[in-house]
Formats: structure tokens, C-alpha cells, sequence
């Protein structure tokens, strides 16, 4: 009988979505991994020199932070800490959304949640994705997020690049690639290596408690099994006498 | 006078019974613990199937348990919820772990409730006398849609402000009243802080008492008349010399053992998803709602959660509001009607005819297929394959009086087979 429900589901999924097949624009995996200290570290660096001036983490603790990254109370202050905030303060900003929504049209987000709202791989993708657009308030376009109001943050380690665009079959306008315009500090490797630390750390702030919950989720599974095996036995003593 | 070891037992023994009988006279205690499991028989032969009713009052205690947790530090405001849910998250002590069981938990109900529902329609567990049990059921099901629809405003995401202001704006279809009735529901002109707090209090109060109420009813009314079985037959009907059904065993210890193996099992799926994926890749905690509430923008696409998809493709089908909005409340309402719909005499799916098996495989497939509808935009193919499924499920119903009316079922045997 479970192979009724095994095929409902199979059938039921696959008559629905025959046709009802749909894409959308394609991101580059980020392939980051939050089990790698060292990437968080870097990301974190870049993320308050880079993002923490415009964007807050507000559910993010300066001292959980250094905690879950291995990083000493004194190296928190000296690197990561530089408006006089205390150690077990959140990572706001100085800056009022009335404010920022005046000068940008809209608020720069907080980050604390961006990796599981838009995901990493959108992130990364998006981060690499500026192009030179000169009718834009910032001199810069993005492929993933058209007409975003954010400037080109990290154009200096990225260089500048222009997009290239083409028509399909129905006269709208695909994107077709980039093509650089003026090379930055770092080369292509380089820069995306950069943007998937602060991917990383992003990623991790979004979910701060996410390897101790795989570590107990093994623990947890592993004694469940045991349980099971004498649960089983408890079963099988009881039922032995019945025919 | 040395005491031993054995006399303390001895003295205890005796005080607890003592105890017991002192009880017994005010108070039904050893009748209920007889009744209900020491001398409550229910077949041994229950299968697979018969395991998600008791996974389905386990995930009720749990929710019920985590829910009180989460009730500690949660707060219902439109400025505070969604941080608060974040402090959860981050701040209080196995807050994560508490609030992840609580969300998988939801899901984890209505896929256990819609397992334990279909095991109805497999082996006729709605049939005479077990209507009621059928009834009350659905009742219980009515009572978990609403406490699902009023803890997903909770979090106070943008996905939860924007399903709630979808749903609430389904009882403005309603003619003359609908506009007003929906403000009421509200209590504002749009989804706000008010709606946040009546909603918190139907979802942590009115309907858990209700929900832990109708479960009581259930098991009181299943137990009168007695537990079904993988053959359909009343094992009542063959006792033996001590007065008890041959083909029965005690609910204690027999099933309670069983019962335990089936819990740990369903705990190890239960954990998968908790520890390894508890978002289930935005089925069980939907990407947009990781952003908070946002009167001005709504997500890119607003679907309810998975469990409410089927009814939700239904409601798409048809592109008049009224009319979809009453045929969604008819999809629902029409089970209520299952034990009269069903005129075959025959309970189990293994003694009934090829038209029933078909049917009820079909109606399966059209349940599955319409959730998937449900979750998808309403473009290309979408509304006309809703159209077709919502069709199919309906006629499910609507022809039932007259395929089963004469169906070639098989002979049903006395006893039960394992």
C-alpha cells in the first residue's frame, strides 16, 4: 500500500509540471563553505570595511561573531570594531533608514538574513555583476538586480566592465556577457574569491547556530538508531506470544 | 528492628495500593486505564498505516510543548515579532532548535494528518459506525488548517503579512457581507499590529483548546465503537472464551510497544529535517518570509505554505473570485459527507472493485498534483491543468453514490489475515 502513495506523489508531480516548466536568469554557484574559519574571518574583514557602512546585521553580536570564528576579544576591537560599539553589541549602523531612503530611494537592507532570503549563489552572483551604465545615479547597472541603487562598492579590486547585450527571437534583450573595461586591484580569480568570503560570511551570519545543528543532528540521529534497535526488541518480546 | 530491602518494597507496594484504591473511589482511574488501554483491543494485524494516529498525537505535544517555549520570548507586535523570532534564533538558549522542531512540527502534522486521513479512505475507516470518528476527525482538520493560518502570521515575515492579507481578503468574496466581514477579521483596514495580536491569541489559546478537546472527543468516539483494521472487518464480532476479540490485543502493552517503534522511527525522519534541513528548500520556511513584513512590497510570487496548495489550486481555478472561493470551501466540506457519498458495503481497499482502487489512486494523484499546482504562478498551463485536476476532484465525490453502488467487490474473510 506505501506504493500508492509513492506513486501518487511521482505521477501527481510529474503530470502537474510537464507543463508548467519555467526558467529563470541563471547565478553562478557560490560553492562557499562556512565549515572554512579562515574564508569567515576574511569575509568578516571585508564585510565591515565594505558593507557595514551602508548595511547593518542587526541580529549579528560582535562577541558571537569572534566566538564562532576564533578570533580574541582584542582582534574583534582592533579589526572588526571601529565606532566605539562594545563587544556584546549588534552590528547596527549609524546611518537612519529615513535618512537612507532619502538618499537612496530605498533603505539599504540589513544583512543578517540576506543568504537565506535571496541565497548565496544570488549574492555572489550579484556581487559580480556591476556594469558601467553612465544614465544611472551611480554610474553602474547590475544584471541580477536591474536598476539597483546600490553603487559599485568593490569596483576598485573588481575593475570596471560592460555589459553585453543582444536580442532573442521575440526582439527582448538577452545578456550575453561582460567585457572588461578597466582592470581592478585584483584579477578575475582573485576577486571572486573575495566576493565568496564576504558570501561566506554572509551566509554564516544568516544562520549563526547552522554547524552546531548538523554536529547535534548526528548525535541526535545516532542515539534515535540505538533507541531504535532496543525499542524494537521491547516490541518484538512482547508480541512474541501472538499468533 | 532491622528493615530489610524486600520489606520497604513490601511497605511501599502496599501504601501505593492503598493509594490506588483510595483514588479508584473518587475518581474512574483504573476504569479509564482499563478502558482505554489495558483492556482496549484493537487488531493485530495493523499495518504501515495504522502508525499515523498515534505520530499524529505525538506532533500535537510536541507543538504544544514547543509552543509554550517559544510563547516565552516571542512577541506579539508588529515592531517586535519579527526580531523577537530572531532573538529566538540566535539569543535564548536552544532557541533555534526549539523553534526549528515547532516549524518542521507544523509541517510534519498536516503530512502525518493527511497520511492518517487517507488510511481512512483505504480502508474504510469512515463506514458504519465509525461516522462520527470520520466527522470529528474533519473537525480536527479544520481546527489545524486555522492554527496553521494564524501561527503563519506569527514571524511576521513578508511572506506571512502577504498570505495573511490574501487569505483574510478571501472572505470580501463573500456577497453583501464580504467586505465588512474581512475588517472584522482584521480588526483594521489591512493586515496590522491588531491582526497580529488577535491572531496570537487564537493560535497559543482558543484554538490549541479546541484542537486538544476534539482529539479527546476522537479517541472517545474510536474507542466506543472500536478500531478498524487492513480488512475492514468487526473484530468484535469473533470473541473468545475470556470475552475478547480472537483477532484483538490489548492497546497496553501490545500497540503501546509498537507504537513506541513507529515514534522512534518517525523522530529519525522528524530529525533529518530539523537538523539537516529545516528550511526543506523553502517548502517548510519559505525564502521571502526571511525578510520582514513590508506593507509596500509584496514577494516576487505569494503561495501559502505547501499544505494549503491543493485547496489554493483549487480557489485558482476558476477565475471568479466567489465561485472559486465557495469551491474551495466545498472541496473541504465535501469529505465531512464521505460515509454517505461511499455506498459500498465492503470497508477495505482489498476487498473492493478495480473502479474503487482506480478511483481513489486517481483521486491521489489529483490531491499531489493540484498541491504542485498550487505552488506554481498562475501562468502558462497552470490555471488550465488546475482546472482539470479541481474538476477530477470533484468528480471523485460527485460520482462516488453511483460507482460504488453496485461494485464487484471480493469476498471479505471472518478473520482477519496478517
Amino acid at each position: 500500500m506505501v506504493r500508492y502513495v509513492v506513486v501518487a506523489l511521482v505521477l501527481g508531480i510529474g503530470l502537474a509540471s510537464g507543463a508548467a516548466a519555467q526558467h529563470e536568469a541563471a547565478l553562478d554557484a557560490a560553492n562557499n563553505n562556512i565549515a572554512n574559519t579562515a574564508s569567515l574571518q576574511r569575509g568578516a574583514k571585508y564585510f565591515v570595511n565594505y558593507c557595514l557602512g551602508c548595511h547593518s546585521a542587526k541580529y549579528v553580536r560582535y562577541n558571537r561573531l569572534a566566538e564562532d570564528l576564533q578570533i580574541s576579544d582584542q582582534q574583534l576591537i582592533d579589526n572588526l570594531m571601529f565606532t566605539g560599539e562594545r563587544p556584546f553589541d549588534v552590528m547596527a549602523i549609524a546611518m537612519k533608514p529615513e535618512d537612507a531612503a532619502r538618499w537612496f530611494e530605498i533603505a539599504p537592507p540589513d544583512l543578517s538574513l540576506i543568504a537565506r532570503s535571496r541565497g548565496t549563489d544570488y549574492i555572489y552572483t550579484y556581487l559580480r555583476s556591476f556594469y558601467l551604465a553612465p544614465d544611472r545615479p551611480t554610474g553602474v547597472n547590475n544584471v541580477v538586480l536591474p536598476n539597483t541603487q546600490m553603487p559599485h562598492v568593490l569596483w576598485q579590486l573588481q575593475g570596471t566592465q560592460r555589459a553585453l547585450f543582444g536580442t532573442d527571437e521575440h526582439g527582448l534583450q538577452v545578456f550575453e556577457g561582460f567585457e572588461a573595461v578597466r582592470p581592478g586591484e585584483l584579477d578575475e580569480r582573485a576577486f571572486d574569491d573575495v566576493v565568496r568570503d564576504i558570501v561566506n560570511f554572509l551566509d554564516y551570519i544568516a544562520e549563526p547556530m547552522k554547524r552546531e545543528r548538523q554536529q547535534l543532528g548526528v548525535r541526535v540521529i545516532g542515539f534515535l538508531l540505538v533507541f531504535l534497535l532496543i525499542s524494537y526488541m521491547l516490541k518484538k518480546e512482547i508480541w512474541k506470544d501472538v499468533k | 528492628m532491622a528493615s530489610t530491602e524486600a520489606d520497604v518494597f513490601d511497605r511501599l507496594g502496599r501504601g501505593l495500593s492503598a493509594l490506588g484504591t483510595w483514588i479508584d473511589a473518587r475518581f474512574p482511574m483504573t476504569k479509564l486505564i482499563k478502558e482505554h488501554a489495558t483492556e482496549y483491543y484493537a487488531s493485530k494485524n495493523f499495518n504501515f498505516w495504522y502508525g499515523f494516529g498515534v505520530i499524529a498525537t505525538f506532533v500535537l505535544v510536541l507543538q504544544l510543548v514547543t509552543g509554550i517555549f517559544l510563547t516565552m520570548n516571542y512577541k506579539p507586535s508588529s515592531a517586535e515579532a519579527f526580531a523577537s523570532v530572531e532573538y529566538i534564533m540566535r539569543d535564548v538558549e536552544w532557541g533555534w532548535l526549539i523553534r526549528y522542531l515547532h516549524s518542521t512540527g507544523a509541517s510534519a502534522f498536516f503530512i502525518v494528518v493527511y497520511l492518517h486521513m487517507f488510511r481512512g479512505l483505504l480502508y474504510g475507516s469512515y463506514k458504519k459506525p465509525r461516522e462520527l470518528v470520520w466527522i470529528i476527525g474533519m473537525f480536527i482538520y479544520l481546527a489545524l488548517m486555522a492554527e496553521a493560518f494564524f501561527g503563519y502570521l506569527l514571524p511576521w515575515g513578508n511572506m506571512s503579512y502577504w498570505g495573511a492579507q490574501v487569505i483574510v481578503s478571501l472572505f470580501g468574496a463573500v456577497p453583501a457581507i464580504g467586505p465588512d466581514l474581512a475588517e472584522w477579521i482584521r480588526g483594521d483596514f489591512y493586515i496590522s499590529d491588531i491582526t497580529l495580536n488577535r491572531f496570537f491569541a487564537f493560535h497559543v489559546i482558543a484554538v490549541p483548546l479546541m484542537l486538544v478537546l476534539l482529539v479527546v472527543v476522537h479517541i472517545m468516539a474510536l474507542h466506543e465503537v472500536g478500531s478498524n483494521n487492513p480488512d475492514g472487518i468487526e473484530i468484535k464480532e469473533h470473541k473468545g472464551p475470556d470475552g475478547h476479540p480472537i483477532d484483538g490485543v490489548a492497546f497496553h502493552p501490545y500497540h503501546t510497544s509498537k507504537d513506541l517503534v513507529i515514534v522512534v522511527i518517525f523522530l529519525i525522519l522528524f530529525s533529518a529535517v530539523v537538523f539537516f534541513a529545516p528550511d526543506m528548500g523553502g517548502y517548510f520556511l519559505e525564502h521571502a518570509n526571511f525578510e520582514p513584513a513590508d506593507t509596500l512590497r509584496t514577494p516576487e510570487h505569494i503561495a501559502p505554505v505547501w499544505y494549503f496548495t491543493p485547496f489554493y489550486a483549487i480557489l485558482r481555478a476558476v477565475p471568479n473570485k466567489l465561485v472559486g472561493v465557495a469551491l474551495m470551501g466545498s472541496a473541504v466540506l465535501l469529505l465531512f459527507f464521505l460515509p454517505w457519498l461511499d455506498r459500498c458495503r465492503v470497508k477495505s481497499i482489498r476487498y473492493r472493485s478495480t473502479i474503487y482502487k482506480l478511483a481513489l489512486m486517481g483521486f491521489a494523484i489529483t490531491f499531489v498534483a493540484l498541491g504542485y499546482l498550487g505552488l506554481q504562478p498562475a501562468t502558462g498551463a497552470v490555471p488550465r491543468l488546475s482546472l482539470i485536476f479541481t474538476i477530477l476532484y470533484f468528480a471523485f465525490f460527485a460520482l462516488m453514490p453511483f460507482y460504488t453502488r453496485h461494485e464487484k467487490t471480493k469476498p471479505v474473510p471472518t478473520r482477519v489475515v496478517w
